[in-house]
């Protein structure tokens, strides 16, 4: 019992020592759950937070382009997608091998899937094929209780209805490239498209919106649980262009199997009616994502379907330049209307011969026959009068010699030579020899389609300097403020002598001898005015003179001469402009201006029945206008410009 | 004429009931309670299939406690070495037959039951040491050559459990038998020798370690460097718990836990679930139950009139102490996760049944507190 007693005296002291312990080893567990709970509880909750809450960006509609009619020229598709989501389905391959019944899979396709079937969870739906036909798509659904886990998912993508004719203009929009990533996660949404050139490059901002998001909670796996929190963000903005569709389609039309460009603009507003560069391009293959070879195609194609000529083009404006030239001397004075040449068929200046285009000359010639005719002897003649100096001032007044300032992207500047320049660039002093070919609107002078249109438009709306937009509004990020009638600078010009040069251009299409009378239009409220010119793109050798020149078609394309030709109508109370230039087409009278004369002719019928729609009815009745959107009601009178 | 003896002092059934500690069992079921709530909001508010499956182990459990407590602790005194010898036979037999499960050969499978033999052993090796323990003299203590018996009565099933591989359970087998080394008397001078030589040898047990247990102990000393992988589990853990802050996030509403972030949520883990749903307080209150059992323990222990009682007593407070902090230091990234349920709470029946008995061994203890017992098993024998 002794024995006992201090046994358990002894185990007492131990058990009190051990029970200390264990007292010391809990307080390490009281003191550790209060580090983690109460002094880094925060940093805990946040992390917990991040595991739990995923957040998705939305991205927002791209903004629809319509022309100025409200008819869509840009505009979103639904895109249907096949999705498997490989953990609704017992056997993938089986479903796959059903489907490939419906639509064809290609071994490397069926590949690429089975490789994302096994990197992504099984709940992630793995996309099987993009830009489905509506008939497969029917196709599958019919099937759909066969094929367990297949599934049909709607996207958005950019569609362009016309085309190939609106491309230039448009441009384009595919996906982000890496040098295009900015920060803004949007770009980095997978399928998400930005505009890469065209108006949805310039706009891009605005078309784009502002994106959404979505808060999903998920689970460790990263299913989503639930919706915590949705934004649904800014679907882009609704770009109105001044572009009229079926004008732009007639234009095209009339330009096929050619390389050239077509503008028409509103010679008071700066309206551009239709802009059209041919060949064309299929923007919607950018959208999808063009193979190599297509692009190769593209790229190679000495045609250069990839660029605007309307302003992106250079080209010699040949006669279309000689309104400038007569504008130029008729305010220096150095003639009258009455003033006369006498056109030999060439004239001489030192040892070089400078020919017309007439062999055996014009005879006498006057002002109004020297552009109706398009007499070369004459232009010669006044430019050694006239000066370079005074020519270039002349040209850069109407248009010439910089860019317009046109909102799209890769607009020309042109090039208006002078003494100076000359120097600067080739490093010589100019001689008077050159001042003879700028006469004719060959040598040094380049323009673009654009600025040929504009300078008509400037020679007939009373010589005020009209500017050409694409956009109905001025847009920015944060405003949409409606083009008024733009206060247009006066560039002082004489109206006795824009009277004079317009009479001209009048007999060069309405007077028999007139170079372009066989495209006159001969309903008389639409009758045109314009000048045709054929610029010459190679140089024509003494001994090719003397035995006998070439005619076009019996030389390779890209030495044949450019069919131009600038016009407007009615002849009588100008509206409107164009320039037709046709790459290596061959004369302008034969060529251009047919093209001209045409398109004229619709625009003016299409107002017209537009302006007597607009009477009648509230309506459309015009079959080939129509018009989508109820909102534009109001703003159709803007189409009859200065009601 | 001892079995005469036995008979003579045994105490009948009502003054058994009479003297059963009910608070302490109502202790237990308010920690059990607790289990049962968490594995009802792991299941997303039902109680399948946890929940209720636990009730019904514990339920059984409790039963088995109390017929534990009802048999007479000289029972378990002359049967300990046998019950012993048993579950090293059964611990052996697992290295040759048992079920391949979790990467570790654990359970004999029974047909209907699975036997987890180390669990038995965690009890059986109280019980044998206890036994050992009791029939000795300070001055005996003081022998080395005394000692050695005991030491391999611990090193035998510890080897085995080590080659299974359960790192847990050894280390629960090595620290227990340790305690009951303490309170019997063993100088401790001779703890640092032994601890001296463990540390000598530890590049040596290093190698008797599996990838995965050496993995775990690599990962506990560095777990970020491997987020998502071993180290994922105590990462996740110490977010759910941090961000259960002081009050919690409520019932049932622990985000980590609910959504899969927790791994083992019913299981090992179930303290970081409890944390994360009802904070430090929530925490607090179930340790406050544990500690509350563990002071139950050594008032039992220190109470009763028989060495054996005494050292069973600590012996079985401590394995339960062992238990709880090895789970709560794992599940808060101070030790390696080496796979310890909470004890009580976990979900689960091995280790509930090994708990269970233990308390059952404690209760009889109280109950018999007043028995004197001799050096083999009588009254009168010391």
């Amino acid at each position: 019992m002794q024995r006992d007693n201090e046994r358990h005296k002894n185990f007492s002291r131990r058990a009190a020592m051990l029970a200390g312990g264990k007292a010391v080893l809990i307080s390490a567990l009281v003191g550790r759950m209060y580090f983690l709970q109460v002094v880094e509880s925060k940093r805990y909750k946040t992390l917990a937070d991040e595991n739990r809450v995923n957040f998705r960006l939305l991205a927002p509609l791209r903004g629809r382009i319509v022309d100025r009619f409200g008819v869509p020229i840009a505009d979103n598709q639904q895109n249907y997608r096949v999705l498997l989501i490989p953990e609704q389905t017992d056997d993938i391959e089986k479903t796959l091998l059903r489907l490939g019944g419906l639509i064809p899979i290609s071994k490397s396709e069926k590949r690429y899937i089975m490789r994302e079937v096994r990197r992504k969870r099984s709940f992630v739906p793995v996309t099987l094929r993009e830009n489905l036909s509506w008939e497969d798509v029917a196709r599958i659904e019919v099937n759909s209780p066969d094929l367990p886990g297949i599934m049909i998912d709607v996207g958005q993508s950019r569609f362009y209805p016309h085309a190939i004719e609106t491309a230039h203009i448009l441009g384009y929009v595919a996906a982000v490239s890496e040098g295009e990533v900015t920060g803004d996660p949007l770009l980095e949404l997978p399928g998400f498209r930005i505009g890469k050139s065209g108006i949805e490059k310039v706009y891009d901002r605005v078309l784009r919106g502002a994106s959404g998001s979505l808060q999903v909670e998920v689970n460790a796996y990263g299913r989503v649980i639930r919706e915590l929190e949705r934004n649904e963000g800014q679907p882009g903005t609704r770009l109105h262009l001044t572009i009229d569709t079926q004008l732009q389609k007639l234009a095209s039309e009339k330009l096929r199997g050619e390389s050239g460009s077509v503008v028409v603009m509103d010679i008071y507003s700066g309206d551009v009616l239709a802009m059209v560069s041919t060949p064309g391009f299929d923007p919607n293959a950018f959208n999808k994502g063009l193979s190599t070879s297509e692009w190769n195609a593209l790229v190679s194609n000495d045609r250069s379907p990839l660029i605007n000529k309307s302003i992106g083009g250079h080209y010699a404006p040949g006669s279309t330049f000689k309104m400038v030239v007569a504008l130029a001397a008729l305010e220096k004075g150095v003639i009258s209307s009455e003033s006369e040449v006498y056109c030999s068929g060439e004239t001489k200046l030192g040892n070089a011969t400078f020919h017309c285009w007439k062999r055996g000359g014009h005879g006498t010639t006057d002002l109004k026959k020297g552009i109706s005719q398009s007499c070369d002897v004459y232009f010669y003649e006044i430019a050694k009068r006239t000066g370079i100096e005074r020519i270039a001032e002349m040209a850069r007044r109407l248009g010439f010699g910089a860019r317009l300032g046109l909102d799209l992207p890769g607009e020309k500047p042109g090039l208006i030579p002078s003494d100076e320049w000359k120097r600067l660039v080739i490093g010589s002093p100019w001689q008077q020899g050159e001042t003879l070919l700028a006469g004719i609107g060959q040598g040094y002078v380049l323009t673009t389609p654009l600025q040929l249109a504009v300078m008509t438009a400037r020679l007939v709306n009373g010589g005020v300097a009209v500017t050409p937009h694409l956009t109905r509004d001025i847009i920015s990020m944060d405003s949409i403020v409606r083009r008024n009638k733009v206060e247009n600078r006066d560039i002082g010009l004489i109206p006795s002598h824009l009277a004079l040069v317009r009479d001209a251009m009048n007999s060069v299409v309405n007077v028999p001898s007139g170079t372009a009378f066989n495209s006159r239009i001969k309903k008389p409220e639409f009758r045109m005015g314009g000048k045709t010119g054929t610029a010459q793109v190679r140089r024509i050798s003494k001994q090719e003179r003397e035995n006998r020149v070439l005619k076009n078609n019996e030389l390779p394309w890209k030495e044949r001469d450019h069919a131009l030709f600038v016009g407007f109508a009615p002849v009588d109370s100008p509206r409107y402009a164009i320039s037709v230039v046709v790459e290596h087409g061959g004369g302008g009278s034969k060529v251009a201006a047919p093209i001209a004369r045409d398109v004229l002719e619709m625009v003016q019928r299409r107002n017209v029945a537009w302006a007597r729609n607009k009477q009648s009815s509230g309506e459309p009745a015009i079959s080939n206008v129509i018009i989508s959107d109820s909102n534009d009601k109001s703003r159709r009178g803007e189409f009859g410009h200065g009601d | 004429m001892a079995i005469e003896y036995l008979n003579k002092s045994d105490l009948s059934l009502s003054q058994k009931l009479w003297r059963l500690n009910w608070l302490f069992v109502l202790v237990l079921l308010a920690t059990a309670s607790v289990g049962f709530a968490m594995l009802y909001s792991a299941a997303n508010g039902s109680l399948e299939p946890w929940a209720g499956r636990q009730i019904l182990r514990f339920s059984i459990g409790i039963g088995l406690m109390l017929l534990v407590a009802m048999t007479n602790l000289r029972i378990w005194l002359k049967y300990s070495y046998v019950l012993y010898l048993v579950a090293l036979v059964l611990l052996g037999a697992v290295e040759l037959g048992g079920t391949i499960g979790m990467g570790a050969q654990r359970w004999i499978d029974l047909g209907a039951v699975n036997l987890q033999p180390s669990e038995l052993m965690k009890v059986a090796l109280v019980l044998a040491l206890a036994r050992y323990f009791h029939g000795s003299n300070i001055e005996e203590i003081g022998r080395p050559l005394f000692l050695l018996p005991p030491m391999l009565m611990v090193a035998a099933p510890t080897m085995l459990v080590l080659r299974q591989p359960d790192l847990g359970t050894a280390v629960m087998l090595v620290i227990g038998s340790g305690a009951i080394f303490f309170v019997a008397g063993v100088r401790i001078w001779k703890f640092a020798v032994l601890l001296v030589a463990t540390l000598i040898s530890a590049p040596i047990s290093w190698q008797f370690l599996r990838e995965y247990q050496k993995q775990r102990v690599l990962t506990f000393l560095n777990p970020e460097s491997d987020p998502l992988g071993s180290g994922y589990h105590i990462i996740q853990s110490k977010i759910a718990l941090g961000s259960g802050g002081l009050f919690g996030k409520g019932f049932m509403q622990g985000s980590q836990s609910h959504l899969s972030f927790l791994p083992e949520k019913q299981t090992d883990f179930i303290f970081t679930m409890l944390a994360e749903e009802f904070g430090l307080i929530g925490g607090l209150v179930l340790l406050g139950l544990y500690i509350l059992i563990l002071a139950y323990g050594f008032s039992i222990a220190n109470s009763s009139r028989n060495h054996f009682g005494r050292l069973v007593s600590m012996g079985v407070t401590t394995t339960f102490f062992l238990y709880v902090f090895i789970n709560i230091a794992m599940v808060m990234g101070l030790i390696p996760v080496v796979g310890v349920p909470l004890p009580l709470v976990s979900y689960g029946g091995t280790a509930m049944m090994t708990l269970l008995f233990g308390f059952g061994l404690l209760l009889s203890v109280h109950i018999n507190r007043d028995e004197p017992i001799g050096r083999r098993g009588a009254a009168d024998d010391f």
